[in-house]
């Protein structure tokens, strides 16, 4: 590299694939990997997350799996905290309706209510 | 570009690599791929992160699990239940991480790392030393680019002065004074040189550095070009390193293919590159003449100064020599500014310090901690205490040029000049913990013994009178010494001190004069009483069989190599003095516990 902004090309590019070793911030992503949700189909949901993300270069995203949240019947849920905002919970996902959420929620900021669990009641 | 929801960061340092962890990383790769989780998963081999007493370490992101102790069999169930399900495998974790509750504490809480501060070592276990990206993004070649572009080469000696950044290789000369002297030099060609020669029995800073984070040392030796003037730098590490040998190179390759080393760095007409040098085995050369000399092709062997190598050093141009821990600290603190580093440390030792914790300690390991931290802290917080937990003796600081210090010093801060008073030295920050077993005799011995060895016999001072020293100290050790020995001991070493060449012939006798000093006691019973209560001094020592407890079952006698057991079957049987070599065959043999020393 010759010059300094291409140097802080780079930097920007290389560190959205080492950040998550440091900072904490940023949205995140957690996917009910326990019995419960892994019988119910919570892997290719988390696997439809990683591939939507990957799509859209989504940064500052950490994508990880929690254990039984306690409503076994409305799995896979997936919770979604995003820095000042209130965790949303999204209920009975499917591969399908992740991409709304990664598209709507994640990139722009407007959960889909219709898939949380205050709809399911 | 990939997007991974877990990286896998495994310690791929020497310490680490012969516990074990390349086969742990291998077995990770296979485990990966068999769950197809490696478009997932992001595997990385990282440098040191300073827990070496329970390495192999495998840390995992986002969550920072710290799994210590690795075998690769653990990989397996750490991949499906951590990585597949996102359950920590808690009986794996790194002990002091888990409560009582099974709660997990975060990394910095834990009591190796809570009083520590790793600056220099900021990127070792962070990043993969052999990718520059990743180094790039934690701020990599910015202080570079920062200097080249934005300031003068004497801004940035300016800024390097008024941190009080001091030589970390041991003798604690101001940096930025040394920059400044090398950059007055007048002549058509400069260079700069790195010294990775790491000598010191025991000490692992330099190569956890090397092998964590080379590119650090490449960003500072290119810095520190531009502000003396230099076009060349020399990069001289012990070939007793190949790990960090290989990451060197692979580093400057990369640096050269964008353009960070080379011609025209970032466009502003400045040049520089690095070569590798070799280190062949001799202590010496870690001495700053000696390793220009062999440098130059030339025995490693010192000379006097003046001239100093700033002005006349490599090929007898004005050189600038500094320690890899020196350059480490380099890059941050052009990006965070003086100040922010004069603000850590104590007076007239700022920032911070590495150690090799080694010896009778239960952490043994690599640490940083800010100057002025003591040495209770050290070694009971941080280093966990001793190990066994039998009691604390001394803790040897600075190698074979250093000396003792002992619990009236436990709480000394650390820094240059208290340790220096104490009657030690920084050095280059070899910290070796002793327990009561430990002969302080036969420690003061060890070091001569190497010493003499690592002569280079130019002088003779340290030529002779450390062989007078080395024949004495061992003399004591076997049982023939006297007292005009110890006064002995204690002029000659004196004398060597103030006469000897270069900085090894002139630091040798100071682990004989501190133990003499702080553990007289021990060479008096060494010479009136022919004991050494720590049992190490074997010549001094005889083997007994216990009647009462001695079955005659003939098994030592049998395994005797010297035949020096005798007894009739099934009676007491007895060793001859004479003939026993003290080898300890027949103490361990014997099921009935019936040897002892004495």
């Amino acid at each position: 590299m010759k010059s300094l902004e291409e140097l802080e090309e780079v930097r920007q590019k290389a560190l959205d694939s080492v950040k998550l070793r440091k900072s904490r911030a940023g949205t995140r992503i957690v996917v009910g990997m326990a019995t419960c949700g892994i019988a119910a189909g919570a892997r290719p949901v988390l696997l439809s997350f990683l591939d939507e993300i990957k799509k859209r270069n989504l940064g500052d995203v950490i994508v990880s799996q929690t254990g039984c949240m306690g409503t076994c019947r409305l799995e896979p849920m997936v919770e979604v905290y995003r820095p000042g905002e209130e965790k949303v919970t999204y209920v009975k996902m499917t591969a399908d309706k992740v991409k709304r959420v990664v598209t709507e929620h994640i990139a722009n900021g407007h959960p889909v209510i219709e898939y949380t669990i205050g709809s399911a009641e | 570009m990939e997007f991974y929801r877990s990286h896998v960061l495994v310690c791929g340092g020497t310490g680490c690599h012969s516990s074990g962890s390349a086969d742990v990383m291998s077995t990770f790769q296979t485990e990966l791929e068999k769950n197809k989780l490696e478009k997932e998963v992001k595997l990385v081999q990282t440098g040191c992160f300073g827990l070496c007493a329970v390495g192999p370490v495998v840390i995992v992101y986002p969550e920072g699990a710290f799994y210590s102790k690795v075998k690769k069999e653990d990989v397996p169930r750490i991949v499906s239940e951590h990585l597949l399900k996102g359950r920590m495998v808690t009986d794996l974790l790194y002990h002091d991480r888990v409560h009582e509750d099974n709660a997990v504490k975060s990394l910095d809480q834990v009591e190796f790392y809570k009083k520590q501060k790793r600056m220099a070592l900021r990127n070792c276990g962070l990043i993969d030393p052999e990718n520059i990206k990743e180094y790039i993004a934690f701020d990599g070649y910015q202080a570079l680019a920062k200097v080249l572009t934005k300031m003068t080469p004497d801004e940035t000696i300016q800024v390097i002065k008024a941190s009080g950044l001091r030589g970390r290789g041991g003798a604690g000369f101001p940096t930025g004074l040394k920059w400044e002297f090398t950059a007055r030099a007048k002549s058509d060609r400069k260079y700069v040189c790195c010294n990775a020669d790491e000598g010191d029995p025991g000490a692992f800073m330099d190569r956890s550095l090397l092998e964590g984070d080379p590119h650090s040392v490449l960003e500072a030796m290119a810095i520190a070009g531009y502000a003396v003037g230099a076009g060349q730098g020399y990069i001289y590490v012990r070939a007793e390193y190949p790990i960090a040998v290989k990451r060197l190179g692979i580093a400057i390759e990369q640096a050269r293919k964008e353009d960070l080393l080379g011609k025209n760095i970032f466009d502003t007409g400045f040049d520089f590159d690095i070569e590798l040098r070799l280190g062949a085995g001799a202590f010496v050369c870690g001495e700053e003449t000696a390793l220009m000399a062999s440098i130059e092709g030339k025995r490693g062997e010192p000379r006097p100064r003046p001239p100093f190598p700033a002005n006349r050093g490599v090929f007898g141009k004005p050189t600038l020599l500094n320690n890899v821990e020196t350059y480490a600290n380099i890059p941050q603190i052009i990006l965070k500014g003086a100040d922010w580093f004069s603000s850590i440390g104590t007076e007239k030792s700022k920032g911070t310090k590495v150690f090799a914790l080694a010896g009778k300690i239960n952490n043994v390991g690599l640490i940083e901690v800010p100057m002025g931290t003591n040495l209770h802290e050290v070694i009971y917080e941080i280093g966990g205490g001793i190990k066994d937990g039998k009691k604390f003796k001394a803790v040897q600081t600075g190698g074979p040029s250093g000396g003792c210090l002992t619990e009236k010093h436990l709480d000394l801060p650390i820094d240059y000049d208290n340790l220096t008073a104490a009657g030690s030295m920084m050095g280059s920050g070899g910290m070796i913990v002793m327990d009561q077993d430990d002969c302080m005799v036969a420690v003061a011995r060890f070091y001569l013994d190497f010493t003499v060895g690592e002569s280079c016999g130019k002088c003779v001072p340290c030529r002779i009178g450390n062989k007078r020293l080395l024949e004495t100290l061992t003399k004591i050790t076997e049982g023939r010494g006297t007292m005009e020995d110890l006064s002995k001991l204690k002029s000659l070493g004196k004398v060597i001190k103030d006469t000897a060449l270069c900085g090894l012939g002139q630091t040798s006798p100071n682990p004989v004069l501190s133990t003499l000093d702080n553990f007289y006691d021990e060479y008096v019973e060494h010479v009136t009483e022919k004991t050494c209560r720590a049992k190490q001094c074997k010549a001094m020592m005889s083997y007994f069989i216990n009647i009462e407890a001695c079955t005659g079952c003939h098994l030592c006698a049998r395994n005797c190599p010297a035949d020096a057991i005798v007894g009739e079957p099934r009676k007491p049987h007895t060793i001859i003095p004479d003939k026993c070599i003290k080898c300890g065959m027949c103490m361990s043999r014997c099921k009935f516990d019936a040897i002892t020393i004495i």
